[in-house]
């Protein structure tokens, strides 16, 4: 399927435009053309996948399920796999925090939820197929659960509560289980048309990026030698990793304006897992995200639940680099 | 008069339910009050999970999603 977009891109920019295949520039056109419509067609291909899921698994039958069962450390990988396939809002983040914790979930699973929640989410995931194939995302989406889980039971062990905002611990103290929900049924064909509008809404909304990301990486990949970055990011520098963590964690974009630049960055020689930490950094935590966190938790507590994860990151950085 | 409340900590999909529920109102000229809810301890009353959320008359109508044009004016109907 990708072949045809390719020759689509390969006539548009070398017949129809008549521009040398040797240029930097078209080198860069044909790039960016090829990219953007495997691109798009990709994010509604799996926007709406996930659509479809979600629509059978929204996050409040999700939270009534945690919060009903113990299920002997399960519940963590569970919580981490459904903040894999619910999409992620940063403005939702709160809500969702105060939600579960009123339910009685534990703090711990409650964060598992939420560092997999913006980590691995449908837009990087489609983005992710299209610019490193289905191995790569399927060890990305792994270690993304995997690093919730744990991260979730580490900071579950830690007996974190006290430095909840006081209004949650409020909440804290009044919460229950809650009662088994009641669900409307509906047939696939009536969930069809909101779960269309849904993922044409989340390719709308990340469709800038996407455009500004693969620009830039096009530019990128035309005019930057192959092999440039290697001179200073080498598999071989231990603290590369370390190092691209740190620097992505105060930014803030979404996987969509930042995948298409790291898949440059990995064709012009940094390793590959080196890339995925450093976008793990990225998408995963923010400033923003701690501000808005502010409104539940004490400045400590949110330093914890940062620094645990950036040290997660380092490490899935370093695991990356072995097996891919 | 119906009173519709938007739930939101003031993101872009907030802003845009906002619009598509001034829209609405003006297109179909039904009385309403809309108030934004932007406090978090307000929005939690609700028991909501996810934002933007479209409140008539106290009653949760649409949550986690922007609400179109087309729906708030059916919900107001």
């Amino acid at each position: 399927m990708f072949d045809l977009i390719q020759q689509f891109a390969d006539w548009l920019v070398y017949q129809a435009l008549g521009i040398a295949k040797e240029s930097h520039l078209g080198s860069s056109l044909n790039f960016f053309v090829y990219d953007t419509l495997k691109i798009l067609l990709l994010l509604f291909l799996i926007t709406f996948l996930m659509g479809i899921v979600n629509s059978y698994f929204p996050i409040d039958r999700i939270r009534n399920f945690l919060s009903r069962h113990k299920l002997y450390g399960l519940e963590y990988l569970l919580a981490a796999t459904f903040g894999a396939i619910t999409p992620f809002c940063s403005c939702s983040s709160v809500p969702l925090f105060i939600g579960f914790v009123k339910g009685g979930i534990p703090l711990g699973v409650t964060f598992a939820f939420l560092i997999t929640s913006p980590l691995v989410n449908e837009v990087a995931i489609a983005m992710f197929i299209g610019m490193f194939g289905l191995k790569s995302t399927l060890i990305y989406a792994g270690s993304g659960i995997l690093l919730g889980t744990i991260g979730g039971l580490l900071l579950g062990k830690m007996g974190l509560e006290k430095y909840l905002s006081e209004w949650v611990q409020g909440v804290l103290a009044q919460a229950k289980a809650e009662e088994a929900l009641e669900v409307e049924e509906q047939s696939f064909m009536q969930r069809l048309p909101t779960i269309a509008n849904e993922s044409w809404g989340i390719v709308k909304s990340v469709f800038w990026y996407v455009i500004i990301g693969i620009g830039i990486g096009a530019l990128m990949h035309g005019f930057i030698p192959t092999g440039f970055f290697e001179q200073y990011i080498s598999r071989d520098n231990p603290l590369a990793v370390p190092i691209a963590v740190i620097l992505a964690v105060p930014m803030y974009s979404n996987a969509a304006g930042v995948l298409p630049i790291v898949q440059v960055l990995v064709q012009k020689g940094i390793p590959l897992g080196t890339a995925i930490a450093f976008m793990m950094g990225v998408v995963g935590l923010s400033i923003p995200e701690a501000t808005l966190l502010k409104k539940v938790m004490s400045a400590k507590l949110i330093a914890v639940f940062f620094g645990v994860v950036t040290v997660f990151i380092i490490f899935s950085g370093y695991l990356f680099n072995l097996v891919l | 008069m119906k009173t519709i409340k938007i739930l939101g900590s003031g993101c872009g999909k907030c802003k845009a339910t906002e619009a598509n529920v001034r829209e609405a109102i003006a297109q179909s000229g039904i009385a309403a009050e809309v108030i934004k809810v932007e406090d978090i301890q307000e929005i939690m009353k609700y028991d909501v999970l996810t934002t933007p959320v479209l409140v008539v008359d106290e009653e949760v109508k649409i949550k986690g999603r922007v609400a179109t044009v087309e729906e708030v004016k059916q919900l107001l109907a």
